[in-house]
């Protein structure tokens, strides 16, 4: 101890000993440098603090809450606390007994006293409704009954309301009395509770969003495909005309991103329904007859060919970008060197436009995979994505936890998806422009 | 002589409140929440403009944000910024809304205007339509209606039977992507009676039976999802049949001139009327609004704009002619005697409670 004090000092006292470099000022240099440098930095933080905010407040901060809502469940914990308490010994196999039901009775008196905005027995009932049918009017019809029950109160609510009467509206509560839930998740992925608390398969004709969400990928790997398959010839041919000629056909690849969503898709309505321009012309020409004209619109077909054209210019423009800076002499150097054209392209000038195809693929495919208006209007019955559901969700059945955990798995597959593609691929070979 | 007493004591009442307002407060202005298109119109011409000539002070703002009302409400009182002042909805989501508490409950006989014979409007607007939170405007129904040129003369389709029969009715058929009404017309197609349908419905059985009438015609569906998509679907000759909202399907038939007939049978008959957010930042300007814009005049002014039926009983026999076609409106009401021979009334309760399960199933089955 003593020893390595003695270091230190010695130390220290050879330090002061060699001549400080100081400024004009008298300020020891190496503190003078740091304190510039701190400054430099702080204005450069400084600079950035208005976009970190930005972000911050707009996109970390929202996409925290969805996440938050998808496990918040304080509905049931808020409006019964009684009840609870005294379910907590209950086994969740015969119905509880009179003890439960007059702690409810007193829970919901309470509740009834408060002012109307604080009252949470109507969103505890919306929350039961999500797990059993139903609930919601068991709940909200015995509220406004409870005042004139009388013990013994267990017959006075099964006589309100069925449900009361049946173990499984029980099972839930006891489940969903907690602030956090799965529940949510376990709906996304087409499963349920079951009798003794197992997550188990929905009924077959229930189950729906695991199947929309394979549909989604299977709908975004196409839509992707097809980008890069009309996509890769214009971006090629842009790149070898001279420049005046290659920005008119820019402007025709461009010209989609110019018009509105709406007046894109009702123009790709009015060619491709039954009695459509495509669908008549074919009939006039003989190629079908009347009875079987194709059906190309509100279905799967509808969704790909609306979309593919919607999302072209997302594959067209990275990759045109990357292919003008590949230089024509390669090609000719490797003509020159004997290989044929096609073995040229494809072990030359292929290989260096893959920066400019990741890029295109990856934003075509994230931005596919959460489209929603196209494939509502468009998509009939079978092209229809996850993202209506989820919208649905938002706006119409005000389940905002379930919407908030289908959601957060698609953005999670979505991460998922670009690690692997980081892995496979890496994501510094992506060239954007 | 007593009713006459009654309506001075109304009038004064009213022109006392007016009178307040009008002194309590500088320039108001209110947002309010409709439809949009021909539906917001018929508001403006019969509610908001009367209302700003004889308020001078008071701004109206139409907001088209109804079809996704409920979640904007309640994404306002969860950030505690309530900027809407009044929203027309279906009485399902006024029903949520109110047991969230995000809507302002109604004493419907303290808060709006009687009827010009005293009738106090709990008694005075048709039975079954007022909620808790809800003041009715307007009865509207979902219709089908047929292209006459898809079937010969002969045998043109009468009931929502013919929807469910392909062999007969060939053609495509464009329904709306919900359960709602679907449901409901393939028990009635399948002899299910109009006032057991909700019965039938709540068994599993019920509704194992309702998704196998509906199989039989699934291969000639089309679904709709925007109300305008159902009437274009018909004029671009792409189905015979469609579903539809009937004030929107009298727009295309009769101000548009598209070829189609509706068909009144089994009309799936709903309201849809306002609600008031709570804590809104105009309660009493809006209130003064609510008193005159759902008076007894007022919904009979609505029907010479668009067909659909006034949701007082002392309206109906004031209901005019269309205000720029000049033809009658009675008879395109959906509650005119000739039209109201078998509807269905759309149960709420029913589709609050069942709502999630069913299109959980129907969106399965659409997938299938």
């Amino acid at each position: 101890m003593a020893q390595a004090d003695a270091t230190m000092m010695g130390g220290a006292g050879a330090s002061s000993g060699t001549e400080k470099l100081v400024t004009a000022e008298g300020v020891p240099l190496k503190r003078a440098l740091e304190r510039a440098q701190r400054r430099r930095k702080l204005m450069a933080f400084a600079l950035v603090v208005p976009l970190l905010a930005f972000i911050l407040t707009v996109f970390v901060f929202p996409i925290a809450q969805m996440m938050w809502l998808s496990v918040k469940n304080d509905q049931i914990v808020n409006a019964i606390p009684r009840t609870l308490e005294e379910l907590r010994d209950w086994d969740g196999r015969e119905l509880p007994d009179e003890a439960v039901f007059a702690a409810l009775h007193a829970d919901l008196m309470e509740d009834l006293e408060r002012p109307r905005r604080e009252q949470a027995t109507g969103p505890m009932g919306i929350r039961l409704n999500y797990e059993l049918s139903a609930a919601r009017s068991a709940v909200s019809r015995t509220a406004r009954a409870a005042s004139g029950f009388e013990a013994p109160y267990k017959e006075a609510f099964i006589d309100a309301h069925r449900l009361w009467g049946d173990p499984e509206l029980w099972r839930i509560i006891k489940r969903e009395g907690r602030p956090l839930t799965a529940s949510y998740y376990v709906a996304a992925l087409d499963r349920q509770y079951d009798e003794d608390g197992r997550i188990v398969q929905r009924d077959e004709n229930r189950r729906i969003y695991v199947s929309l969400f394979g549909r989604t990928l299977m709908l975004s790997v196409i839509i992707t495909g097809m980008t890069f398959l009309l996509g890769f010839p214009i971006a090629f041919y842009m790149s070898i005309l001279p420049m005046r000629h290659a920005n008119l056909l820019m402007i025709c690849v461009l010209l989609p991103f110019w018009t509105s969503l709406l007046v894109r898709t009702s123009a790709w309505i009015v060619l491709l329904q039954q009695q459509g321009v495509i669908n008549t012309g074919l009939v006039t020409l003989g190629i079908i007859d009347d009875e079987n004209r194709l059906s190309m619109i509100y279905n799967m077909t509808g969704t790909i060919i609306a979309m593919t054209h919607i999302l072209l210019p997302f594959m067209v423009l990275p990759l045109y970008s990357v292919m003008r800076t590949i230089p024509p002499s390669y090609m000719r150097a490797a003509k020159s060197l004997g290989a044929t054209p096609w073995t040229a392209f494809r072990r030359v000038y292929f290989p260096q436009t893959l920066p400019g195809i990741g890029a295109g693929g990856v934003l075509v495919f994230i931005i596919s995979i959460g489209y929603y208006i196209t494939p509502a209007l468009v998509g009939g019955q079978s092209g229809r994505m996850i993202s209506n559901e989820i919208a649905r969700h938002i706006q119409q059945s005000l389940n905002w936890g379930l919407a908030a955990a289908l959601g957060t798995m698609l953005l999670v597959g979505v991460l998922a998806l670009y690690w692997l593609y980081n892995r496979l691929v890496g994501a510094d070979s992506l060239k954007l422009g | 002589m007593k009713s006459t007493l009654k309506m001075i004591g109304a009038g004064t009442a009213a022109s006392v409140l007016a009178l307040s307002a009008a002194h309590a407060d500088d320039p108001v202005s209110l947002t309010i929440v409709s439809w949009g298109g021909a539906y917001t119109a018929s508001q403006v011409r019969a509610y908001h403009e009367p209302w700003m000539e004889m308020n001078p002070h008071v701004t109206i703002i139409n907001d088209d944000g109804s079809a996704n009302a409920l979640a904007s409400l309640r994404a306002q009182a969860q950030a505690g910024n309530v900027t809407w002042d009044l929203v027309d909805m279906l009485p399902s989501d006024a029903q949520l809304a109110c047991e969230e508490g995000i809507i302002m409950p109604i004493d419907h006989d303290e808060m709006l205007a009687a009827a010009p014979d005293g009738t106090p409007p709990s008694e005075d607007f048709l039975p079954g339509s007022l909620g808790e939170c809800f003041i009715p405007q307007i009865l509207y129904s979902t219709v089908l209606t047929y292209r006459p040129g898809a079937f010969p003369d002969d045998a043109q389709p009468s009931s929502i039977a013919d929807l469910f029969d392909v062999e007969n009715f060939p053609g495509r058929r464009a329904l709306q992507d919900r359960p709602g009404t679907n449901l409901e017309w393939a028990l009635y197609a399948d002899g299910v009676d109009p006032d057991d349908i909700y019965d039938v419905l709540s068994t599993p059985e019920g509704v194992d039976r309702a998704f196998a009438k509906l199989d039989t015609i699934k291969d000639h569906i089309i679904f709709w999802t925007e109300g305008a998509q159902a009437p274009q679907l018909l004029a671009d000759g792409e189905v015979a049949f469609a579903t539809g909202y009937n004030g929107r399907m009298f727009d295309a038939i009769e101000v548009e001139g598209m070829e189609a007939e509706i068909i009144w049978d089994g009309q799936v008959v709903e309201w849809d009327g306002w609600v008031v957010p709570a804590d809104g930042p105009n309660l009493e300007a809006v209130m003064d609004y609510l008193y005159f814009a759902t008076d007894t005049q007022r919904l009979a002014d609505q029907a010479q704009f668009i067909s659909y039926g006034p949701a007082r009983a002392s309206s109906s026999e004031l209901v005019g002619q269309h205000a720029d076609l000049g033809i009658d409106m009675a008879p395109h009401m959906p509650s005119a005697p000739e039209n109201y021979f078998a509807p269905i009334v759309l149960d709420n309760d029913f589709w609050v409670d069942y709502g999630d399960e069913l299109r959980e199933r129907f969106a399965n089955w659409m997938l299938q």
